[in-house]
């Protein structure tokens, strides 16, 4: 075991993974010579040379546009996109070009690569460069989307997600780049739509993803001082989703609550939620509950960001009302 | 020849041949019978009709070698034909039928075959320039040799994804050819009433540093003598060439549509300047027979009327496969 930042465990899932086939390649800006601006890719231009390691011009189309006809071709190119907002700017390649490319031929050729990008707020960057996409991606049928939330799963989901052969959308939390971890040593593949379970409890779920595992679990402890035991699921990737972890989880506690970092008018736990919602009605005691963030723009002062995100307050008082309530219609006919 | 360089290289000896006046033959029988197909609501969606443009997509694909890739617009029935696609494949797929190149899944707009290094036509204005530009970085990656083509509209021009690509091929200096196919009409308005400069691809190569000419597509041997160079200069290593054909759809942006936004003496000189016709004079200058040539079209004739045959007969695409080949592994699960 050795302990490694979430950031450094990026560039050594994409070390691993380039020790190992070298069709596997690296594009994006900065991410070469100044090893990303967020040093997730350090030491790979040094180690691999400029024919595995590619600056780019600030042209988000023609990054994407690049590791398609790539991907299509044979190799398996990772592209960065600096920020996961400016998704935005080559949006026609994320949601028409790569995740349709193996459908709309019939299979004639996939779409192997891996767009990682900085995502979710945390840092004070504001309303254009905090904002967390999952959901954005999750409406189009063919892109999986990966969370990491540690760093041995952001290092062996990075492999995992190289080593598919599908387009895989790898969100990196800012607010999670200088956690550390205990990382494995050796090879760390971490199959792509495998919960883990955090924590087991027998009182209620709670299901998260990326940034708000680390807020799960501390309300999860918080919840433990008050005698509530709760079940803290890392879903790791929300495409796929490992809907089964979660329906088991509810079977055993009757009480789930999601915690999310997207507005509440449209996220992936409302997914979530509607699945448990259809297939887990009989088991539920309580209704699903949903922690989400404002549901405005991502706020530039640390503190507006900081509301802005769901706190673990938020988490607890969720559980708590979660817990305690009591069905209406139960208490009239006990009346 | 060129009407304008800014290269300076000489072409190629261009030999004049019956096959390349058949392919674009073919192109135009094949796209008439679409078109028949269109007005009789038996395609699935729109078809665009490149009638007029044959002699760009044979002249390039007359310079091709095996391992090189294409990629084009959803005005590219002739390019897919010529780059060696199926003719009954093509069509079963714009009739939504089983056999379809893709299985009925991308119509008409994604025409795509793989096998043939026909890696699909593009329906997003400019989209498949900076995907040429991937498939150009994987062959030098891969010591394949190959080149990428990638045709585009005079529309595609003043897209975003056009200058981003040009400009990522020549600072990696990339195995690629990009051709402007510029029939002077984006849709229904022409791409000089909304671009600053008079040849939309051509005037703005230069600004991102890619070598370019300014052709007649019309003219095939132009065409061939232009791809000859460009190709050369790509497998050479000395990166991306630009060329804009300038030539004319003789009929509407897609099927239904009349046109009338065309001037009649615009169309009427361009029709006098049809290729085929321009081809066939040149070949019986040369000395090839008339009975020759009209053997070589009834032969033509009569492989487009067995590809239609066979496309009628053919099944609709079945239900059943709506659900597959969403990921590799053939399913299209998002949950388990």
């Amino acid at each position: 075991m050795a302990t490694l930042t979430y950031r450094n465990a990026a560039a050594a899932g994409l070390r691993q993974e380039m020790l190992r086939d070298e069709s596997v390649i690296l594009l994006g800006e900065d991410v070469a010579k100044a090893g990303g601006v967020f040093k997730t890719s350090r030491g790979l231009y040094d180690e691999f040379g400029a024919q595995r390691v590619f600056d780019t011009p600030i042209a988000e189309q023609a990054i994407l546009g690049a590791a398609l006809g790539a991907a299509m071709t044979g190799m398996r190119p990772v592209a960065e996109i600096m920020f996961a907002d400016f998704l935005a700017v080559c949006w026609d390649y994320v949601v028409n070009e790569i995740p349709k490319a193996r459908y709309m031929t019939a299979g004639q050729f996939g779409a192997p690569l891996v767009i990682r990008a900085a995502n979710g707020a945390g840092i004070g960057f504001g309303p254009q460069h905090s904002q967390a996409v999952e959901t954005w991606a999750m409406t189009v049928p063919g892109l999986k989307i990966v969370s990491p939330s540690t760093p041995a799963d952001m290092k062996g989901l990075m492999a995992a997600a190289i080593r598919d052969d599908d387009p895989v959308l790898v969100l990196e939390s800012k607010a999670l780049l200088a956690t550390k971890g205990e990382v494995p040593d050796g090879e760390l593949v971490i199959p792509l739509g495998q919960a883990a379970v955090r924590r087991t409890g027998q009182d209620l779920t709670i299901a998260a993803l990326g940034s708000t595992v680390p807020t799960a679990q501390a309300a999860a402890a918080e919840l433990a001082a008050q005698d509530i035991d709760a079940t803290v699921i890392d879903l790791r990737s929300v495409v796929p989703l490992d809907a089964g972890t979660v329906l088991a989880s509810v079977a055993e506690t009757g009480r789930l609550v999601v915690v999310e970092e997207a507005p509440a008018q449209l996220g992936w736990g409302a997914s979530v939620a509607s699945l448990v919602g259809e297939e887990a009605f009989g088991s539920l005691r309580a209704p699903v509950r949903r922690v989400c963030t404002a549901n405005v723009p991502v706020p530039g002062s640390r503190r507006l960001e900081e509301r802005y995100l769901p706190e673990v307050h938020h988490v607890v008082d969720a559980a708590v009302a979660t817990v305690s309530y009591v069905h209406r219609s139960f208490v009239d006919s006990k009346g | 020849m060129s009407i304008e360089s800014t290269l300076t290289e000489t072409g190629p000896a261009v030999s004049l041949r019956l096959e390349a006046y058949a392919e674009m033959y073919r192109i135009r029988v094949f796209e008439q019978r679409a078109a028949r197909y269109a007005m009789s609501n038996m395609t699935t969606g729109p078809i665009h009709l490149a009638t007029g443009q044959e002699a760009v997509s044979v002249g390039f694909a007359a310079c091709r070698q095996e391992q090189d890739s294409m990629l084009c617009t959803y005005r590219g029935h002739g390019h897919a034909i010529s780059w060696g696609a199926p003719l009954a494949g093509l069509m079963k797929e714009m009739l939504g039928r089983s056999g379809g190149v893709c299985g009925g899944k991308g119509g008409s707009l994604h025409l795509t075959s793989a096998e043939h290094g026909f890696l699909g036509s593009y329906a997003i204005i400019g989209a498949q320039l900076p995907i040429a530009n991937g498939v150009a970085l994987s062959h030098r990656l891969r010591g394949t040799g190959g080149v990428a083509v990638c045709f585009f509209g005079d529309g595609g021009t003043n897209i975003g994804a056009f200058h981003e690509a040009l400009n990522l091929a020549a600072v990696w200096s990339l195995p690629v050819v990009f051709v402007c196919e510029n029939n002077l009409y984006m849709e229904y308005t022409t791409t000089t009433e909304v671009t600053a400069v008079k040849n939309p691809a051509f005037d703005r190569a230069a600004a991102n540093g890619v070598p370019a000419e300014l052709i007649d597509g019309n003219d095939l041997v132009a065409v061939e003598q232009a791809a000859g160079r460009a190709f050369d200069r790509a497998r050479a290593g000395d990166g991306p060439t630009l060329i804009e054909a300038l030539t004319y759809r003789h009929t509407g942006h897609a099927h239904g549509d009349p046109a009338k936004y065309r001037p009649a003496d615009e169309v009427e000189a361009w029709l006098a300047r049809d290729p085929l016709p321009a081809y066939r004079a040149l070949l019986t200058a040369g000395g090839v027979g008339e009975a020759d040539i009209a053997s070589a079209e009834r032969a033509v004739d009569d492989e487009v009327s067995a590809a239609c045959d066979e496309t009628e007969a053919d099944a609709m695409a079945d239900p059943a496969v709506i659900l597959r080949d969403l990921w590799a592994d053939g399913s299209s699960g998002w949950r388990h």
